[in-house]
């Protein structure tokens, strides 16, 4: 028998989740495929959850959904080889009724998710890969075909929501290779420590709230990237990622980096006596705007992580998932009311779309960040360590007077980088890029 | 006059014994008679079984069940010189070979009729299959593996085993109905001496059930290649690898030192995961209890579930690269060193001290 | 899988098959202080015993025709162990759920499993039931002996093989590891079998099993729709054992004594080994003297 459905999502991470989500509530017939044994299973992610996007997609998602700490603090840090300048910025104002973000186990949370999706009547498939897209005689996609035994399935439309390595998408030539310049490799480690060891640990007040570190500098061994340590309910996330040219160009090894970032003296306390319960890897895209590769085609569109939808800055790319699986929904949905054919045309309206949300908007913002801080390593290793040896002249107090400290402290910011131009161009740049 | 109960009532009456069970009395254990052998783990049971009878004041009885003959003659003595005050066994041709049928008739109608508070049956194929369909019978509970029995204040017995694959251990109570069953694994108690020339009373019963009212036939046995017999739960000396050991090729290594030691060899679960090792080679929770005289880990982190199937070895050796690993927490002897270097070189120092060599295996 | 064409005019077996959805064991951890476990993120699986016990009934499916409905006690969520079963080809599902089945220890497990049976059989009269030979967080094997007792059907567990089974002369005969060896056993229909790992390789469905599981309802079942006679005979109040207490191994005391190693070769240090092993075991060395040692042994 020959199965047709209005629409088929490959994935079954927040993307292609809120696509079928979205689809199915407005009662569109939708097929959703997913290879692990179990939506998440093997998703990884830092993870912090922004609750404006799927807010707009479940309003009550606080109430069901797996979460696990409320963010109250978060912290930057600048770390050398044996400290870390810091900014913290706490604020009672997080504890609200409805916080803005949350840390999140991705395994118990995307499978929370995709059960949204089910229960609005989609139809989910897991343990199930989609090995390639089946074309018709005039190329449009029309359906896929799986690692199972049996027939193909069809659909009017196929959503890519299958995420950064996206290989269906790549077979069928839609996208090129992923560039190793666009792509970071992150390792993370769940740490298990009780509860009141993390709420100890991190001056938390409940087992609710929770405090996120981003650390940057020696972290990342002088290549581009950075770490994170993030609180969970019973365990600490931490893990940092570099972009995969720099791994190849400096042959360091990605645990090598984690276990130096977890015995950094500022670091190693908040994890001690921890157990480590889950070690795994993934990519992160971080090409940025430039790296978008073609997002629709005929009988095709891209979401998520697969069209390169993060935003490394801000370290966003779930709530970029959700937004664009939602998009794209809603143009499937209003071409199949007006019965018009999903052609690379008519889908275009979800191009339209991007460009009016924040999505682009913060894309084109950062186009420029990624190129900029490859091209400069300095922000990475010399201003960290500058910074810190200003931080102690600063504050050891042993008789030296306070000018002649201040001096001391701009002289060598100044030699760090080989005199003021590089300074002042650096600043430049980095403005920029921030712009 | 009928009032709601009072508050908790509720649970003193299923602490509380109903009248039919008060008079429950004596500890048995089921002693396993299969193709002319006892297995091992009825012994350890009776040695259990005269502790905890002992402390309760009653007796223990062993129940046996076979065919007539000389197996079942040797085992009834055999019974009582590890301490059966009495035996109640049931010789009948139908009860030859292990089927459950006949044997869950025989169990259960034993045990209506004399009421011990108590039963303890092996942890083996047989034990499992037969404690299983008994319990229902009776509709009583039954307490599988445990690992440490104990009569409680209340006179009750308290079996403790592992849970939530081993992390834990928790002590659990038949409330309620008796007699209380529980089942143990081979090895897990220690094996009581003999006391030769003791005596007690042995009652015959009938089977009361003809080969034609038993459904299942058994039709052949076909015993386990003799060649990789497995012996780990008995030996005396114990050798095992574990991930240190880093491939199947070094657990020559390991073979190699336990044919020195006249022992046999083991491995922890990856191992035999990885298939370098047949799963009858696991030891631990989900494998092989064992007790030996010494037992040595090479390149074994010492996880719990490792350690509960290695306790009860008299003497542990441990060689491990990492000084903080757990098994140093429960080794006796511990080896901070490489075991790829230290197990040949154990293997010769062992040849040279007895004189003798390994049979290369 | 596509089914014999002449399944039709045979017999065909009805087979039920009872799973059970279990914490992936290897992923629990408990918590160092209050002793509890945390399941934060525990993934849950269906117990792989069980999978080896449903694939053995599709490959007599296939073989004989007829049908395979795969039972489950459980939470709500449990529906995800049912479905998984249905993807791999079960025909039909049913859970069973109700607030009065928690806390059942295998006593009243096996009560309740053996009502659904009872009330499913009213349907479909049961030739087999099969079950896994045990659960990894259980891990009694007693479930299957307590079904088969109270259905009255014949009791085959650690079954490593099935030879035969003939339907309409209600025949199996089935390979049993026992002691030192695996038994025979010639039996009759409708019969209970509990599985070995490995008698068999879990099939993948194709992509018509997975799509029809993931459309299919999964009956659900209270205890009253179970056909459950007597409530208090299930869940916490129907179970004669009770936990009284939960906690942690605990830690000897002394720790390993250790063996200096810096400065010595190999062979010294193993002479050290052995020095320590033979002074702390002094009866071992008469006895390594004599050959294989063995002790206890009757
Ligand atoms: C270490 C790390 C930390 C991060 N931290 C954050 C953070 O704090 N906040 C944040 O918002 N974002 C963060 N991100 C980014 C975020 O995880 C991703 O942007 C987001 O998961 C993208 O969602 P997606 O649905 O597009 O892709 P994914 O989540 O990758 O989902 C793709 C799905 O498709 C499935 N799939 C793939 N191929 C096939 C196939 N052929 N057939 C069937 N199924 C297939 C996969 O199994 C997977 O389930 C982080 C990422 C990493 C790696
Ligand atoms: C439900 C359940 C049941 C289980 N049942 C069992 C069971 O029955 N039996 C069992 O064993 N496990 C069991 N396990 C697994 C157990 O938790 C551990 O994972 C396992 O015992 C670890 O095996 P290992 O020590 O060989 O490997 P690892 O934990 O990987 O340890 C390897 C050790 O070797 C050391 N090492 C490395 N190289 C060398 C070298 N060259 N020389 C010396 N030392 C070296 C390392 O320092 C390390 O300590 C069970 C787990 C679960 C969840
Ligand atoms: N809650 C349950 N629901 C369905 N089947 C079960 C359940 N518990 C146990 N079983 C079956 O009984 C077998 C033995 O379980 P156990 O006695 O818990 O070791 C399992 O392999 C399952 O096939």
């Amino acid at each position: 028998m020959v199965e047709h459905f209005d629409a088929i999502v490959v994935g079954a991470g927040p993307a292609g989740t809120a696509a079928a989500l979205v689809m199915a509530r407005a009662g569109l017939d939708v097929l959703q495929i997913e290879r692990g044994e179990t939506p998440g299973s093997k998703n990884v992610q830092g993870a912090i959850l922004y609750a404006d996007a799927l807010e707009r997609l479940v309003p009550d998602f606080r109430e069901e959904a797996p979460l696990e700490r409320h963010v109250v603090e978060q912290r930057v840090w600048l770390l050398d080889e044996r400290s870390h300048t810091g900014a913290h910025y706490r604020s009672a104002d997080f504890d609200e009724d409805r916080p803005n973000r949350y840390t999140i186990l991705r395994a118990p949370f995307d499978r929370w998710f995709a059960a949204e999706a089910r229960a609005a009547g989609a139809v989910l498939l897991t343990e199930t890969t989609v090995t390639e897209l089946v074309k018709d005689a005039a190329g449009k996609v029309v359906g896929v075909r799986t690692d199972r035994e049996g027939e193909n399935l069809f659909a009017d439309v196929v959503i890519l929501a299958e995420g950064v390595n996206g290989l269906v998408g790549q077979r069928a030539g839609l996208r090129k290779e992923l560039d190793p310049r666009h792509v970071a490799l992150a390792v993370k480690e769940t740490v298990f420590l009780t509860d009141e060891v993390v709420q100890e640990r991190f001056n938390l007040k409940g087992e609710h709230d929770g405090v996120v570190i981003e650390a940057m500098g020696d972290v990342s061994a002088g290549m581009v990237g950075t770490g994170f340590l993030y609180t969970n309910r019973e365990s600490i996330s931490i893990g940092v990622g570099c972009l995969i040219s720099d791994f190849q160009a400096t042959g360091t090894a990605p645990y090598a980096l984690l276990d130096r970032f977890k015995s950094h003296p500022s670091v190693a306390p908040l994890l001690k006596g921890g157990e480590v319960k889950e070690y795994v890897a993934h990519l992160i895209p971080e090409g940025g705007y430039h790296a978008i590769p073609e997002l629709v085609g005929e009988g095709w569109l891209v979401v998520g992580d697969a069209g390169q939808f993060v935003n490394p800055a801000h370290r966003e790319g779930s709530n970029l998932a959700m937004t664009t699986g939602a998009l794209a929904a809603e143009t499937v949905i209003a071409l199949h009311r007006q019965g018009t054919p999903c052609t690379k045309a008519a889908l275009g309206s979800y191009l339209r779309a991007l460009e009016q949300s924040f999505v682009m908007k913060d894309m084109k913002k950062y186009r420029g960040l990624a190129a900029m801080l490859h091209g400069n390593k300095h922000f990475l290793t010399t201003y960290p360590a500058a910074l810190s040896r200003a931080m102690q002249t600063f504050l050891r107090v042993d008789g030296v007077d306070k000018r002649t400290k201040q001096r001391l402290m701009v002289q060598d910011f100044k030699a760090a980088r080989g005199g003021w131009w590089h300074l002042m161009t650096d600043a430049v740049k980095l403005a920029r890029a921030w712009r | 006059m009928t009032t709601s109960p009072p508050p908790g009532a509720a649970s003193r009456r299923t602490k509380e014994l109903p009248e039919r069970y008060r008079n429950h009395r004596g500890v048995w254990v089921f002693v396993e008679l299969e193709r002319g052998r006892v297995h091992p783990v009825s012994f350890e049971l009776m040695g259990e079984g005269r502790r905890l009878a002992d402390e309760l004041g009653s007796e223990l009885a062993a129940v046996l069940l076979g065919a007539p003959g000389e197996a079942i003659e040797r085992a009834t003595m055999a019974a009582l010189t590890y301490g059966a005050d009495r035996v109640h066994r049931c010789a009948d041709p139908v009860l030859a070979d292990y089927r459950n049928q006949p044997y869950t008739h025989a169990l259960s109608e034993l045990v209506e009729r004399h009421r011990p508070e108590i039963l303890l049956l092996g942890a083996t194929p047989l034990g499992r299959d037969l404690a299983g369909a008994v319990a229902t019978t009776l509709q009583t509970g039954l307490t599988a593996d445990c690992t440490a029995l104990a009569v409680d204040d209340d006179k009750s017995l308290a079996a403790t085993r592992p849970t939530f694959g081993g992390s834990l251990l928790c002590t659990i109570y038949t409330q309620g109905v008796r007699p209380q069953m529980a089942t143990v694994r081979p090895r897990v108690m220690a094996m009581p001496e003999p006391i030769e020339g003791r005596s007690g009373a042995v009652v015959e019963h009938d089977l009361g059930l003809g080969e034609d009212a038993v459904v299942t036939k058994v039709l052949d046995f076909v015993a386990d290649v003799a060649t990789d017999d497995v012996n780990l739960a008995y030996a005396d000396v114990v050798v095992a690898g574990g991930m240190g050991l880093q491939s199947a090729e070094n657990f020559r290594l390991v073979r190699d030192l336990a044919a020195a030691l006249g022992g046999d060899y083991g491995c922890s679960r990856p191992v035999t995961q990885k298939g370098w090792l047949p799963a009858e080679r696991q030891i631990g929770q989900t494998g092989r209890t064992i007790r030996p005289r010494l037992y040595i880990a090479a390149g074994i982190s010492g996880a719990i579930q490792h350690r509960v199937g290695v306790e009860g070895a008299d003497l542990i050796v441990a060689i491990n690269l990492d000084a903080n690993a757990p098994i140093f927490d429960f080794a006796h002897i511990g080896v901070v060193a490489d075991a790829l270097t230290v197990l040949p070189a154990l293997t010769h120092a062992v040849e040279r001290r007895l004189g003798r060599h390994a049979l290369a295996s | 899988m596509t089914r014999p064409p002449h399944a039709a005019d045979r017999p065909g077996l009805n087979l039920f098959v009872c799973i059970k959805q279990v914490p992936d064991s290897a992923q629990i951890r408990v918590h160092p202080v209050t002793n509890t476990i945390m399941r934060q993120g525990v993934p849950t699986i269906v117990n792989p015993y069980d999978l080896f016990a449903l694939e053995e009934a599709l490959r007599l499916r296939d073989e004989y025709g007829g049908s395979v409905t795969v039972l489950s006690m459980g939470p709500p969520m449990a529906e995800e162990a049912l479905r998984r079963a249905l993807g791999i080809g079960a025909d039909h599902a049913v859970l069973i759920t109700d607030r009065r089945f928690a806390g059942a220890d295998t006593l009243a497990t096996s009560y309740a499993l053996a009502s659904a049976l009872t009330t499913l059989g009213r349907e479909q009269p049961i030739d087999m039931v099969l079950t896994g030979k045990q659960t990894i967080d259980g891990d009694t094997a007693q479930v299957g002996p307590g079904i088969a007792r109270r259905l009255g059907l014949e009791q085959l567990t650690y079954v490593a093989a099935i030879d035969r089974v003939d339907p309409l002369r209600r025949e199996i005969v089935v390979r049993r590891r026992s002691e030192g060896g695996v038994q025979v056993l010639a039996s009759r229909l409708p019969c209970l079998v509990s599985v070995v790992e490995g008698l068999n390789e879990v099939r993948r469905g194709a992509v018509a099993d997975v799509l029809r599981a993931a459309r299919a309802e999964v009956v659900t079942w209270s205890a009253t729709e179970a056909g459950v006679e007597d409530p208090m005979r299930c869940g916490l109040r129907g179970s004669p054992t009770v936990v009284r207490r939960v906690f942690a191994p605990s830690p000897r005391q002394e720790r390993a004594q250790m063996v200096a190693v810096t400065g010595k070769r190999p062979s010294q240090l193993a002479d050290a080994v052995l020095d320590l092993v033979l002074t702390q075991q002094p009866k071992l060395e008469a006895a390594l003297a004599d050959g294989p040692v063995r002790r206890n042994r009757p």
